[in-house]
């Protein structure tokens, strides 16, 4: 039989934790819900979280699914900060340790 | 697809189809591009790829970002190859499968252009999702034919002689519409609910669709990677990149809901820099023309 090429090693274990330079923060005591950054982000590394156990502005935004960053993928570009209506992801210069 | 789309928080399905993990820059347009059109098509799908950005976005060999099949073509071949698999997948029986093609500029508007053609004159049940990065810039940022009025890239280097691009914008979406596609249209990264949409449209379709994706390139456009969602939506709201519809012999166009002008356009990114007034008013000159033209064409098409 013939054999042909098939990559199927998901690129999830490929890393892009380093590429990061800026790193998003989520001030959920601020953060409504509404999944924006989840929608625009091009890494895909915003996930959805049930866990009741992150801050929320109030009762009614506890009941709802929180978005939380995967830092293993995000590379930092900042379209979740620029995009957020709220305001509440910032942006900030990533340290490691080392330097 | 799920009922879910429209209910509030989540404004477009949730089930994703690409991986975290791949290697396409900070900010990419195209990778938003695909992430809406595989929502929207589903795990029924194999997606054509030539040479294009998305050709290096899954990383090296053995890796793979999408979850759904993923076809490497040879540049000039989209056209040819969708052709292949969709003659491929009714002789196994599987009509319900999406064969989609989905090329960058380069491999559209310019050197796939006659196979691109071609398939959609044979007129199989194809896909053809056209991510519109204006230029060739998996390469390092060389002009296309769908590069814009103005724009320096490498291959138009500005320097003292002002060498930047001075032919227009070459638009397939609006070739295709001469050439009598069943389905036209243009969407774009900032309204993933529009594209989503189209596509849905598109799907009830039996027979060629033409979908063009303007993806904004930090890279190659020169803004900071955070800014690609509000390019993209400048882009539609100065008239510089109108969103359409184009089936069943009618043109539907998005009017913009908040108009910026094209000098608010152009300032946000640098490879507009160089311009001066007299070429910002020529390029709004060409875009007025633009819409005028489409909003005419709707009015004639719509048959009132």
């Amino acid at each position: 039989m013939m054999r042909i090429p098939i990559a199927d090693v998901s690129s999830r274990a490929n890393h892009t934790d380093s590429w990061r330079i800026l790193r998003p923060d989520i001030d959920y005591s601020r953060c409504i819900r509404c999944m924006i950054c989840w929608k625009f982000c091009p890494d895909n590394a915003i996930n959805v979280s049930e866990s009741s156990e992150i801050k929320s502005p109030n009762e009614r935004v506890a009941r709802l699914e929180a978005p939380v960053i995967d830092m293993d993928y995000c590379k930092g570009c900042g379209i979740c900060a620029n995009e957020c209506p709220e305001k509440c992801i910032e942006m900030s210069y990533e340290s490691r340790g080392g330097n | 697809m799920s009922g879910e789309v429209h209910d509030m928080p989540f404004s477009i399905p949730r089930e994703e189809f690409m991986e975290p993990g791949h290697t396409a820059c900070h900010g990419c347009g195209a990778t938003l591009a695909m992430r809406y059109v595989l929502k929207a098509l589903g795990k029924n799908t194999v997606v054509s790829v030539p040479a294009s950005c998305w050709a290096v976005i899954p990383g090296a060999m053995p890796n793979r970002t999408l979850d759904v099949p993923m076809v490497y073509t040879p540049f000039a071949a989209t056209g040819a190859s969708i052709t292949g698999l969709r003659a491929a997948f009714d002789i196994l029986g599987k009509e319900d499968y999406n064969v989609v093609g989905f090329a960058g500029d380069g491999g559209t508007a310019d050197i796939g252009l006659q196979s691109l053609s071609g398939a959609m004159e044979r007129g199989h049940n194809v896909f053809y999702i056209m991510y519109d990065n204006e230029g060739y810039m998996n390469t390092g940022v060389q002009r296309s034919g769908s590069t814009p009025y103005g724009a320096e890239t490498t291959t138009t280097p500005v320097r003292a002689e002002k060498n930047f691009k001075h032919q227009q914008k070459k638009v397939v979406a609006d070739l295709m519409m001469a050439q009598g596609v069943p389905y036209v249209a243009t969407a774009t990264v900032a309204y993933p609910e529009d594209l989503i949409r189209k596509i849905g449209n598109a799907k009830k379709i039996v027979g060629p669709k033409f979908i063009q994706v303007l993806s904004p390139c930090p890279t190659g456009w020169y803004f900071p990677t955070e800014k690609t969602v509000e390019i993209s939506r400048m882009a539609v709201q100065s008239g510089m990149f109108p969103l359409y519809e184009y089936y069943d012999g009618k043109l539907r166009v998005t009017k913009p809901s908040r108009p910026v002008s094209i000098r608010e356009y152009v300032s946000a990114q640098d490879r507009f820099l160089h311009l001066e007034d007299e070429d910002i008013e020529r390029l709004q000159a060409t875009v007025d023309q633009r819409m005028k033209t489409l909003l005419d064409k709707e009015r004639e098409t719509s048959g009132a």
